[in-house]
């Protein structure tokens, strides 16, 4: 093929059969219209493409495509050492990458049976910088949800804060986004020199800062008019959808993986599981999801500091130490089938694995994806809404299309 | 969890008689329970309302092709049950079956609406047609995509819409 050759062929046909309409355009009732949202859309978060059916502002259906960042995940994993994975991984839900690898890297370690020879002081920088991103990634979800329904000062204190987190870990890891940090079986590398008194010196910035964000988002009189009542989740159907994370504790169920599986270290820290309470309307609406979100800061916020506290005292730094030495050579699990789940930011991520016992590769690696599941419940939740509502409502379910195309 | 996984199917042969179960996987870390597939939905049912059990959360669903020498393909459903914080693992096995004859498995969209995404996604993937589901179309990938691309056998076509697909 020439360097001159159009590669793309053209033509007025190729939308409507690669991508047709689910509605039927020709049984329009009077004053009903399809509305095309995205994919190139601010507000839908991401390459998603909504197709509604409108009756003037009002919705009366939603129908979600997606597949517009399908990277083939799961076929690169069948070609993939274990270890190479982990920047796929990363690449899933980019604004909580830590979270996915720490999963992730779980799962191999619970197959080959080290889970529990891992050094405490690689399990805690595993939490810390864990709970970080996490921080990072609710900023995000806040922010761009105030930006969606007309907040514009908080999407920059947000992003402000968020750049915080982002240098400290570049700094642990090299980079701002996508890691590569944690390694099945250690770390990449030790904490860099005078991390932990940084990290110090940002938890105490951080605490008035999330209270001002209280203040600007949470309690805005606006804020509450646009979001309480609006979208209800009730629980029942939560849980029939998957739905997990902030949004399945916002319709009031206490259920945090970090508590239910007790995985890593996290037995050993105090936190608490903040849930919806349905304090300025319904149980389970959008301002509850973000309410949540903002708590859940909090908590994390706690999380490190208690983790900074033991990295500065009970496995403090030492010379000799090496977050490599549990690395394994070869990474090859026994013939098996495993499940791993652990709570990531949007809620259950989940990795199975089947491993053939005799390879270095997987046979299979699904993932189960949290933004995935919980997107699927907005067509049931988004009938006969305001258009501007449905924004409001997806915006708060805080999802990463990356993770949902893969 | 052994002695769960046990009692469970014990429940399921009760209710459900003995055709219902093929086999079980209890060597591994999570035992699987193998099930014959014209019981699937049943089965599903019956784990979902039974008040020992309460499996109100499908967590997962996995599509899996073992290749061309096993000639079969795989559902793996990971139920959990929210109040009583316990995980179950069904197994279904099918043929694979040709472009023709996809092959086929019960839906259970009705039993968790969370299983129409998840049924879509293994039907855009492995070609597994889910008898019953509400709206099967492929999910991630474009409707005029040929072949199914997660099988182990598959090979992509060589252009897509004038674009170069191999590369």
């Amino acid at each position: 093929m020439s360097s001159h050759t159009i590669q793309y062929n053209s033509h007025p046909g190729n939308l409507e059969r690669s991508e047709p309409l689910v509605l039927d355009t020709a049984n329009l009732k009077r004053g009903e219209m399809i509305i095309n949202m995205g994919p190139q859309h601010p507000s839908t978060h991401g390459v998603l493409r909504l197709e509604i059916l409108t009756d003037g502002e009002i919705v009366k259906e939603v129908i979600p495509h997606m597949g517009y960042l399908h990277r083939c995940y799961e076929k690169h994993a069948e070609k993939l050492p274990y270890n190479q994975i982990i920047p796929f991984v990363d690449r899933m839900d980019y604004l909580a990458a830590m979270n996915s690898e720490h999963a992730y890297v779980m799962g191999i370690e619970r197959m080959l049976g080290i889970e529990k020879d891992i050094p405490k002081r690689v399990e805690y920088i595993r939490v810390l910088v864990a709970e970080l991103n996490r921080i990072s990634s609710h900023f995000v979800a806040i922010g761009t949800y105030g930006l969606d329904i007309g907040a514009f000062t908080p999407f920059l204190w947000v992003m402000r804060d968020r750049e915080h987190i982002n240098r400290l870990l570049e700094w642990v890891s090299g980079a701002r986004m996508l890691y590569n940090y944690i390694w099945a079986g250690g770390l990449f590398y030790d904490l860099p020199v005078g991390f932990e008194e940084r990290c110090n010196e940002f938890a105490t910035y951080l605490h008035p800062k999330l209270i001002e964000l209280q203040k600007i988002i949470i309690e805005n009189r606006i804020f509450i008019e646009r979001t309480a009542n609006i979208g209800v989740l009730p629980l029942d159907l939560a849980i029939n959808y998957g739905v997990t994370g902030p949004m399945l504790r916002a319709s009031g169920l206490k259920y945090d993986l970090r508590k239910v599986d007790a995985y890593s270290v996290y037995p050993e820290l105090r936190f608490d599981v903040p849930i919806g309470k349905g304090e300025m309307g319904t149980t389970g609406d959008c301002w509850d999801r973000t309410q949540v979100r903002v708590l859940e800061c909090f908590e994390s916020l706690s999380i490190i500091e208690q983790c900074l506290e033991k990295l500065t005292g009970e496995f403090k730094r030492t010379r000799d130490f090496d977050p490599q030495a549990m690395v394994p050579k070869k990474i090859r699990p026994k013939t098996m089938d495993f499940y791993m789940r652990a709570e990531n930011p949007k809620g259950e991520l989940g990795f199975f694995f089947r491993t053939t016992g005799n390879t270095d590769i997987p046979f299979r690696c699904k993932v189960r994806a949290p933004s995935f599941v919980n997107l699927s419940v907005l067509p049931s939740i988004s009938k006969n809404v305001m258009i501007s509502d449905l924004v409001a409502i997806l915006g708060s379910f805080d999802i990463v299309m990356g993770e949902i195309d893969r | 969890m052994n002695v769960n996984f046990q009692e469970i199917k014990e429940a399921i042969l009760v209710s459900l008689g003995t055709e219902a179960v093929l086999g079980e996987n209890i060597s591994l870390a999570q035992p699987q329970l193998i099930v014959n597939k014209e019981y699937l939905k049943d089965i599903c049912l019956f784990l979902r309302d039974d008040e020992r059990f309460f499996f109100d959360q499908l967590s997962c669903l996995t599509g899996l092709d073992n290749g061309v020498p096993k000639n079969t393909i795989e559902v793996i459903y990971h139920l959990y049950s929210i109040p009583f914080n316990v995980s179950f693992i069904l197994k279904v096995e099918t043929d694979r079956g040709d472009e023709q004859h996809l092959p086929e498995v019960s839906s259970v969209t009705d039993i968790w609406r969370t299983a129409n995404w998840h049924e879509r996604e293994a039907f855009d993937m492995y070609g597994i047609v889910f008898i019953g589901h509400p709206d099967l179309r492929r999910i991630l990938l474009p409707t005029d995509w040929e072949g199914y691309p997660l099988r182990k056998d598959y090979k992509e076509q060589e252009f897509y819409h004038g674009i170069k697909v191999a590369y």
